[in-house]
């Protein structure tokens, strides 16, 4: 029998004694270090969640460190196992370290004071007075002077007084610490009902939010696509305006502003109403919020047939390379014959073209706008995979040379040119520059939860490092002459607490002072 | 937009504070050194040494303790509230007295002057003057000696003045030389009410986080002497453990300021970027900071632990701050690159 129970009971000890550890103090500091330590790589290295390009070049850089950091979760830090590892039992100990402090604490708040020492100048602070009164007196006035001063005052017998403030104090540091467990259930619930998806809308075109109509869409796992809530807007104007007086470092040709005027509509067939969407004014719609995170150009294009029928119309968006906009993107003519078109090239707000750099913009706005194009022939969409809207898949297609065969060919256009194509391919006209808004819708139902919390959090911690909790025991007895009582005040506090000798001897000059009036 | 001509004002106000707290800085060096008992009285020193430790002991704290087991008077609370209480008390020379009240006026000037750099730069360029890393270093500087001054006037704080007007001076001559940036319009993410708030409440975070890494490292110092009972100029300056409860002072200050700044961040981020946390090196570096000083809050309620070690903690904190303000603004690629560099 014995023989059965005892790696049973070996085994409950030793749960006992993990828990016991997890839950120490000395653990939840380690694990606290830890945490900070095993976030500081992912400020590091580029990770994968924010910047994916950027993590593939560095994989690629790094053939030997790369795979084996990946493989370690450091292009993913903040979604590795290790990471959750830390956090998860930091959380667990914080539970176990918080819920029976909290029934510790529900229990010292609803029960008396202690009975006073003996010795009260044994206590952390003492101080001592000799008052004209009788002890009864004195002792009410001691009782009415700490109840001004907000302690909870009792008596335990006829000489004296025992009491207590500042249990806020530990009511802070729980609440504190329970707060930051709601701040977690807060981001998942928005990890797990929140959406984003991002779209590019040129100057001129609408959107609607549907699951279609989205360039990229993240759901969270929980996220029902069908419920996305039906608004609609169309952006109208969007203006931008560069740093173009100030020429000191790092200056000239900062963006200085980003508006986008829009016309939203809350569902089909609801009235529209006129917004603007800024960078730090994002557009608050039913269940979702529009962003305005990115912009750039859509130069208006349009190709013609060798009839002259037009096969190509649209403001084509450019994706911006550097801070002055120099931009790449492919327009795709799948109807054009007898083979589809594929340009492909730059646009260059204000064009210059030197011999080092080539063709490359010097200013972000479009000051001297112009297109510098390839073009290819072929299949544009070979077996009907996706493809990003900015570059060309070449795999089908044949490079058009120009009419001497020596170059590729190279279309130069500024906006009203025309350039006709060789060989009866048509001609491309660059009608004009439009810009278009790079627009963020997002959603996070946890949002509300989790600020509450953290504010919830902060007031806690206040609490907790503002108040101090403090017993002060107050005990009378007969002077040296009939009629006098000496009055002996002393104060003990829970942690260190510099301040107690100062409130000690302020309570017993109150008391004094009390004795001096009524007399 | 901008007006130039303010913006150098404004320049000449930031040297004439770095000149002013240069003269500071020197005058509490002499003060420091005034401190120093002669050669031949440091073996009577040593002896006294103990006793006036105690004497410290009573006069760091407030009057209750100082007067002990006998009856407290209020007269002994109002003298203290009036008259700082000196380290060393009559011990110190006419000379270093004299020495440590004009470099506190000095300090005081420094700290106007700076405010005034820094109004004249915000009236220059018409915002709120925390756009970049200039100005965040002068606006810094600028919270770590106010502080200190306000602080002086109601403890005696004349040891520490070296510790500060020498990291103060040593920020300032960074941001005007590496760090500056001409005065220029903000860039659209960062026009946003809530830079006023995020910024200014970081900056006053960091200028008392400042404070309290000083006073934590003289700690340390003040402590090992102390121990090794090797004679120091250290001798002359508050216990260790009155130094120590001080540092802990300003950081649990600085600290619920820093979980203002996180929240009042992810707040702005949200507006701004659409997302409250984006892991970028920014955030993570400010949650590291508020991690490490949790950390120390937590070791330093923890019976168990050393004094010593916490404020190796405290340390390692102000040791993240700098970082996240050095490499993490320069070198790492961040949504928070407005550095100006």
């Amino acid at each position: 029998m014995t023989d059965v129970a005892q790696p049973q009971l070996g085994a409950l000890g030793l749960l006992r004694f993990a828990w016991r550890q997890l839950t120490s103090m000395r653990t939840a500091l380690f694990l606290l270090l830890l945490l900070a330590v095993g976030a500081v790589p992912g400020s590091i290295w580029p990770q994968r969640g924010i910047d994916a390009a950027r993590t593939a070049d560095y994989i690629a850089q790094h053939p030997t460190l790369g795979p084996w950091l990946d493989r370690l979760g450091f292009f993913e830090v903040y979604a590795s196992p290790w990471f959750a590892a830390i956090y998860l039992l930091l959380f667990i100990s914080l539970v176990g370290c918080v819920l029976p402090r909290t029934r510790v604490h529900w229990r010292a708040m609803r029960s008396r004071p202690p009975r006073a020492p003996s010795r009260l100048e044994r206590l952390a602070a003492h101080a001592e007075t000799e008052v004209a009164a009788t002890p009864e007196e004195a002792l009410e006035a001691a009782r009415e002077v700490l109840r001004g001063k907000r302690f909870r005052v009792h008596a335990h017998d006829g000489r004296s007084l025992s009491s207590e403030r500042g249990y806020l104090k530990e009511t802070g540091n729980l609440v504190f610490h329970l707060a930051l467990i709601f701040v977690i259930i807060g981001v998942a619930i928005g990890h797990l009902f929140g959406w984003k998806g991002d779209v590019i809308v040129p100057v001129g075109q609408g959107f609607a939010n549907t699951l279609s109509r989205y360039d990229t869409f993240s759901p969270g796992p929980w996220v029902k696509p069908e419920d996305l809530s039906p608004f609609s807007l169309t952006v109208d104007k969007l203006d931008a305006t560069f740093e173009e007086r100030v020429t000191g470092r790092g200056q000239f040709g900062q963006p200085r502003d980003f508006t986008a005027h829009v016309t939203a509509t809350d569902q089909p067939g609801g009235t529209p109403r006129k917004e603007t969407i800024k960078v730090n004014h994002p557009l608050e719609m039913d269940g979702a919020s529009v962003f305005l995170l990115g912009n750039g150009y859509a130069p208006v294009i349009t190709v013609r047939d060798k009839a002259g029928t037009v096969v190509y119309r649209d403001a084509t968006p450019f994706l911006a390379q550097d801070n002055n906009y120099k931009s790449v993107g492919a327009i795709k003519v799948t109807g054009a014959t007898p083979k589809q078109l594929g340009f492909f090239g730059l646009f260059l707000p204000t064009a210059v073209i030197s011999q080092e750099t080539g063709p490359s913009s010097i200013f972000p706005d479009a000051k001297k706008p112009a297109l510098a194009l390839g073009l290819y022939e072929g299949e544009l969409f070979p077996e009907g995979r996706p493809q990003s809207v900015y570059t060309l898949d070449t795999k089908q297609l044949t490079q058009i040379r120009n009419a001497k065969g020596t170059d590729a060919l190279r279309i130069w256009l500024e906006p009203g040119q025309t350039y006709q194509l060789p060989a009866g391919r048509g001609s491309i006209t660059f009608d004009g520059v439009e810009r278009f808004a790079g627009l963020s819708i997002r959603s996070d139902p946890g949002k509300g939860l989790t600020l509450a919390s953290a504010l919830l959090a902060l007031a806690g911690l206040i609490a907790s490092l503002v108040i101090r909790r403090r017993r002060v025991f107050v005990r009378v007895s007969p002077g040296a002459e009939p009629g006098r009582t000496v009055v002996s005040v002393g104060g003990m506090a829970k942690d260190d607490d510099d301040t107690l000798p100062e409130a000690v001897g302020e309570i017993l000059d109150a008391v004094k002072r009390r004795m001096g009036t009524s007399r | 937009m901008t007006n130039q001509l303010l913006a150098q004002y404004a320049n000449t106000s930031l040297y004439s504070a770095m000149a002013v707290f240069t003269l500071a800085m020197l005058v509490y060096a002499l003060y420091l050194a005034a401190l120093v008992p002669h050669r031949d009285r440091v073996a009577a020193a040593r002896q006294s040494a103990h006793e006036r430790d105690e004497l410290l002991v009573g006069a760091g704290v407030p009057p209750g303790a100082a007067a002990g087991g006998a009856a407290t008077t209020a007269a002994g609370g109002d003298q203290a509230a009036a008259e700082p209480v000196r380290p060393g008390g009559e011990e110190v020379s006419v000379r270093g007295r004299k020495a440590a009240g004009i470099a506190g006026t000095l300090t005081w000037l420094g700290a106007l002057l700076l405010v005034l750099s820094a109004t004249l730069r915000g009236l220059s360029v018409h915002r709120w003057p925390l756009g970049n890393m200039f100005e965040f270093a002068v606006f810094g500087a600028m919270f770590t000696a106010l502080a200190f001054s306000i602080w002086s006037t109601r403890r005696d704080l004349r040891w520490l003045g070296l510790f500060v007007t020498g990291p103060v001076l040593l920020t300032l001559g960074l941001a005007i030389t590496v760090w500056y940036t001409e005065a220029a319009e903000l860039l659209p993410s960062l026009k946003s009410y809530w830079l006023a708030i995020h910024v200014t409440v970081a900056t006053l975070s960091v200028g008392l986080f400042a404070l309290g890494a000083s006073a934590s490292a003289l700690y340390l110092l003040r402590d090992a002497f102390q121990r090794s009972g090797r004679p120091s100029v250290l001798d002359r300056f508050p216990p260790a453990r009155n130094i120590e409860r001080l540092a802990y002072s300003v950081h649990i200050v600085a600290f619920p300021l820093w979980t203002f700044t996180l929240i009042a961040g992810a707040i702005w981020a949200r507006q701004a970027w659409g997302s409250y946390w984006n892991w970028d090196p920014k955030e993570v570096w400010t949650f590291v900071i508020w991690v490490v000083y949790a950390a120390y809050l937590h070791s330093r309620a923890t019976s168990g632990w050393r004094r010593q070690a916490t404020n190796y903690l405290a340390l390692a904190g102000w040791a993240c701050i700098i970082i996240n303000y050095t490499v993490v603004n320069v070198f790492f690629v961040s949504q928070h690159s407005y550095s100006g560099l």
